[in-house]
C-alpha cells in the first residue's frame, strides 16, 4: 500500500498515575481491536486486481485502507501501553511484522481466507463491519480520549463498509439461483466463527466498568438484529449451526493465519530495517 | 440490467457528475460501470471523490445520454462565432462575484 496515510491520532501519553492494571488492560484491547482491522485489511488487499470489476478493486482497496488507517493508531497506543523486554514502547511497525502467530489476538473471523470466493468477501464483510459499527458507536463515547478518537472518525468508515456488504449480500443472495446458492454458502461458511465477537473476558470486563470499553456482548443484539434483517431481505437463511470457533483474542488461530502472515511479514523481516 | 448484459458478464456504463462544493453546478469527471443506479453512486463515490473533490454525485446511465454529433459540428457551433454582443463584457463584474 503506497498510498499515504490517513493523518493518525496521536496516541495519548500514558498517565503515570492510571492503574498498571488498567494500562495493561488498555494495551490489549487497543491491541484486539488493532489487529482485527490489521489482518482483515490484509485480507481485503488480496482481493485488489482480482475482483469482479474494476470498479470493485477500488471500493475493496478503499475498504482495506480504511482498516489500516484504524490498524495504525490502535496498535502505536497498545504499544505505548504494552512496553517490550527492555521497556521501551513498541512501534505500530514492530507489532505488526515482528509478533509470531501466537501473539495476534484478531478474532478468527478476520483471518478466514476468501480463496477468491466474492461472496465470503462480502459476507465476512458484512458481519464485521457491522460489529465494528455498533462498537465504534460506542467507544467514541469512551472514557480513554486515544480509544474515544479513533472509533469517533472510524465510525464512519465503518458505516460505508457495512453498506458496501449489505450491497451485494442483497443483490448475490436475491439474484439468480446459482448467486443465492453461493451466497448462502458463503453465510454458512463464516457463521461458526461469530459468536467470538461478543465473547467478554476479564479484560473487557475491568475496562467496561470503569468506561474505557465497550462489553461484547452488549453487541450480540443489535449486529445479529441488523444481519439477519439483510440476510432475510436478501432471501438468505439465518444459519443456525451450533457450531462456535473461538480463541483468537488468546492467540489461537486457524490455518490460514499462518500463510497471511507470511505474506504480511517476509519483507520487513528478511530486510530488518529497510526503508522505501 | 439487461438480460444480456447479465450473461455476458458486462455491467452498463455510466456517466458521473460531481458537485465539488455548494453553490456551484455538478460537472462531468467521468464514467463507470455498475449493476444498477445504487451500485454506481457508491462505485462513483470510491472513484471519483476520494480525495474530498466532491458533496454531491449524480449518476446517469451513458445511454441516456443524447450527444451532438462532431458531424454537425459546424452547423452546431460556428454561427456563434462572430456574435460578440452576446457575452456580457460590456458590463463592469461586481467585486467577489466568482463564478458569474
Amino acid at each position: 500500500m503506497t498510498e499515504p496515510a490517513p493523518t493518525p491520532v496521536t496516541p495519548t501519553a500514558v498517565t503515570p498515575t492510571r492503574d498498571p492494571r488498567i494500562s495493561y488492560d488498555a494495551g490489549t484491547y487497543a491491541l484486539r481491536l488493532g489487529d482485527d482491522a490489521l489482518v482483515l485489511a490484509q485480507r481485503m488487499g488480496e482481493w485488489v486486481a482480482s475482483a469482479p470489476q474494476l470498479e470493485e478493486d477500488v471500493a475493496l482497496a478503499n475498504i482495506a485502507l480504511d482498516l489500516l488507517g484504524q490498524a495504525r493508531p490502535l496498535l502505536s497506543y497498545a504499544g505505548s501501553l504494552l512496553p517490550g523486554a527492555d521497556g521501551a514502547a513498541r512501534s505500530e511497525d514492530e507489532l505488526a511484522y515482528l509478533r509470531d502467530e501466537r501473539d495476534f489476538t484478531n478474532v478468527q473471523l478476520v483471518e478466514l481466507a476468501d480463496n477468491g470466493d466474492f461472496g465470503r468477501c462480502v459476507a465476512r464483510l458484512l458481519v464485521f463491519s457491522a460489529w465494528q459499527q455498533e462498537l465504534y458507536a460506542s467507544l467514541a463515547g469512551a472514557s480513554d480520549d486515544t480509544l474515544a478518537a479513533v472509533a469517533a472518525k472510524a465510525v464512519k468508515e465503518a458505516a460505508y463498509h457495512r453498506d458496501h456488504a449489505t450491497q451485494w449480500v442483497l443483490r448475490l443472495g436475491d439474484g439468480t439461483a446459482e448467486s443465492h446458492q453461493r451466497m448462502q454458502a458463503a453465510v454458512d461458511a463464516v457463521w461458526p466463527y461469530v459468536e467470538e465477537l461478543f465473547e467478554p473476558d476479564a479484560v473487557t470486563s475491568s475496562l467496561a466498568a470503569v468506561g474505557m470499553a465497550v462489553d461484547p456482548a452488549s453487541l450480540r443484539d443489535p449486529v445479529l438484529g441488523y444481519v439477519s434483517a439483510v440476510l432475510e431481505r436478501a432471501t438468505l437463511a439465518v444459519p443456525s449451526t451450533r457450531v462456535r470457533h473461538s480463541g483468537g483474542r488468546h492467540g489461537i488461530h486457524t490455518e490460514a493465519m499462518g500463510h497471511l502472515l507470511a505474506e504480511l511479514q517476509h519483507v520487513a523481516r528478511s530486510h530488518p530495517g529497510a526503508s522505501w | 440490467m439487461s438480460a444480456a448484459a447479465a450473461t455476458a458478464g458486462e455491467w452498463p456504463l455510466w456517466e458521473v457528475f460531481v458537485r465539488s462544493r455548494r453553490g456551484l453546478s455538478h460537472a462531468h469527471v467521468g464514467s463507470l460501470h455498475a449493476p444498477d443506479a445504487e451500485m454506481a453512486l457508491r462505485n462513483a463515490r470510491d472513484l471519483y471523490t476520494r480525495r474530498q473533490e466532491g458533496v454531491s454525485i449524480w449518476v446517469v446511465p451513458a445511454a441516456a445520454i443524447t450527444a451532438s454529433s462532431p458531424d454537425e459540428k459546424d452547423a452546431f457551433f460556428d454561427p456563434a462565432a462572430d456574435k460578440v454582443y452576446r457575452h456580457p463584457t460590456f458590463y463592469a463584474v461586481p467585486d467577489g462575484v466568482e463564478h458569474l
